[in-house]
């Protein structure tokens, strides 16, 4: 039974285990790449669809942003309504009939393939997130001449990655498991070794329990970095007060670039002054 | 010739067919202290609004040095650039330091140099008495303190103008001073053109140059303080101040 289970496991990993790890690098490659490019995507999407109109805008750049909206959303609708199974068919096999072009390399297509359908989810969690953005932040940034993409980039961006962190977690650990349709064309991720191997040795369940244990591994490390990464996101807990008597007394815990000097020197040397 | 610094010619705002604003005019000089008093609900907010040009006019033209900025033919961002606003809720970047809250528009908006928008920041920072707290984050400091670091952002893209609105309203009453001292001394000691809604009436009564009374989105009555605090015409300015000096 469990001896037994770990015996079977230990003459799987002699002989294959070269190829399971192959697969887990596969998976994890695939993973981390579709769902960075996924974000940029989603933040890209997100961004076009909220940039503001008014009814007195010139009626080309309201036509225009109408028209983006409505291909975002037509494109959010598509890849989240089909299973990401029959796309890479679709596009795998169907790229030859439109374009007469057929994709060499099984690499670009599921990157492709996992990426489009991760930035179809994230553009939602973008949008959601800008939305969730107080409008005081938005007005604070106009109100010192900030135009729309200076705002987004550095005011309200930040702000909406640090709160759709989880979701970007999410999207990533689905994206490690559901990598694994990819086998329909091809791809040999970390499932399909399972099924080769497996099929070869007929030893469906040890391969199975490593496959789980494989995995679980794969998603928990992703839970543990994206926690600490929220973490940092957030920001220190506190903050250090910049005294003047303060910097004499703790000269040598004092942060400040050396080349600055102290806020206060600079304090001092009265930049209206030198401004004259 | 005598330019002013912001002229209202005729300004008229309405929100679908609620018109909150009806014929506004007024101008703004060099060093001129200007309150706005009157009741919630009168318009106050929304005049400043327009000035910044947070929301379009729906007719009228805002004139500065001059030139007309309401019709969305100049850059905006330039002109908002030189007329600064203090918001009541402070709106300080919730994602930036104190410090870098008063330089990411120096550097991006007037594209000033990091080590020097640094400076710059620094100086004004130092000058509402918040230097101290460079490295803190808005959510780190209180409400006053927010509000002295939100004069600073303003100050550093060294504006014109400066628009305060009901910039003691969300405070907490012991905070209330502090802000009040900032823009006290930015008024007298800096001479900074200040044009502020507020409610705070011996700010008006003692710092300002010129009182506006607004009700129902029109200027009833506007004249020098001792005026307006002594011997208001309108009947309406008169039962205003009588209601709010007495609570
Ligand atoms: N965005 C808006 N949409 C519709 N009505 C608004 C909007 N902003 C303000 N108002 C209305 O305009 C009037 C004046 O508001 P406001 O300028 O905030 O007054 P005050 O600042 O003097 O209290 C109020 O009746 C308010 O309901
Ligand atoms: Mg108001």
């Amino acid at each position: 039974m469990i001896s037994q289970l770990f015996t079977d496991i230990g003459s799987l990993w002699a002989k294959y285990g070269t190829v399971y790890l192959t697969g887990i690098a596969n998976t994890l490659i695939l993973a981390v790449t579709a769902t960075l490019i996924g974000c940029i995507i989603g933040f890209f999407c997100g961004i076009l669809q909220t940039i503001p109109f008014g009814a007195n805008e010139h009626i080309i750049k309201r036509v225009l942003l109408k028209l983006i909206r409505i291909v975002i959303r037509a494109y959010v609708e598509l890849f989240r309504g089909t299973p990401m199974i029959l796309q890479a068919v679709f596009i795998y096999y169907g790229m030859p009939y439109f374009f007469g072009v057929s994709f060499k390399d099984i690499w670009t297509v599921s990157i492709i393939v996992v990426s489009v359908n991760t930035g179809a989810y994230m553009a939602e969690s973008v949008r959601g997130g800008i939305m969730s953005i107080d409008p005081g932040q938005f007005e604070g940034a106009k109100a010192i001449g900030m135009n729309h993409w200076q705002t987004m980039l550095y005011i309200v961006l930040p702000q909406t990655l640090r709160n759709i962190m989880p979701q970007i977690g999410n999207n990533y650990i689905i994206n490690v498991k559901d990598t694994s349709v990819m086998f329909i064309i091809g791809f040999s991720d970390f499932f399909a070794v399972h099924k080769m191997v497996s099929g070869a040795v007929f030893k469906y369940f040890p391969s199975a329990f490593m496959e789980m244990g494989g995995y679980l591994c794969l998603t928990l490390l992703a839970s543990f970095l994206l926690r600490r990464l929220e973490k940092r996101l957030a920001g220190k807990s506190n903050y250090e007060l910049v005294n003047a008597d303060q910097l004499v007394m703790t000269a040598g815990t004092y942060h400040y670039p050396k080349e600055a000097g102290s806020p206060f020197e600079e304090i001092n040397k009265d930049y209206k002054g030198e401004k004259q | 010739m005598s330019e002013h610094i912001l002229e209202i010619r005729h300004l008229s705002k309405a929100f679908g067919s609620h018109a909150v604003l009806k014929d506004i005019d007024f101008t703004v000089d060099q060093g001129d202290v200007t309150t706005i008093i009157g009741a919630s609900g009168s318009g106050k907010s929304t005049l400043l609004r327009c000035i910044n040009l947070l929301e379009t006019l729906t007719t009228g033209e805002i004139l500065f040095h001059g030139q007309d900025v309401s019709k969305g033919r100049i850059n905006s961002s330039a002109y908002r650039a030189k007329v600064g606003m203090v918001f009541q809720s402070f709106n300080l970047f919730s994602n930036l330091s104190v410090l870098a809250n008063c330089m990411i528009g120096q550097q991006k908006v007037l594209r000033i140099p990091a080590d020097e928008a640094r400076k710059r920041a620094l100086y004004y920072l130092n000058k509402v008495g918040m230097a101290p707290y460079i490295n803190a984050r808005p959510d780190q400091i209180s409400g006053g303190q927010k509000q002295r670091v939100a004069i600073a952002r303003a100050l550093a893209m060294e504006p014109e103008v400066l628009l305060f609105d009901e910039p003691t309203s969300a405070l907490d009453p012991e905070m209330v001073g502090e802000v009040l001292d900032v823009m006290k001394s930015l008024a007298t000691k800096d001479n900074m053109t200040m044009l502020v809604v507020t409610h705070e009436m011996s700010f008006a009564k003692e710092v300002s140059t010129h009182v506006v009374y607004m009700a129902d989105g029109v200027i009833e009555e506007e004249g020098d303080p001792a005026k307006i605090f002594t011997n208001p015409e309108n009947q309406r300015t008169r039962d205003f101040l009588k209601r709010i000096l007495n609570q």
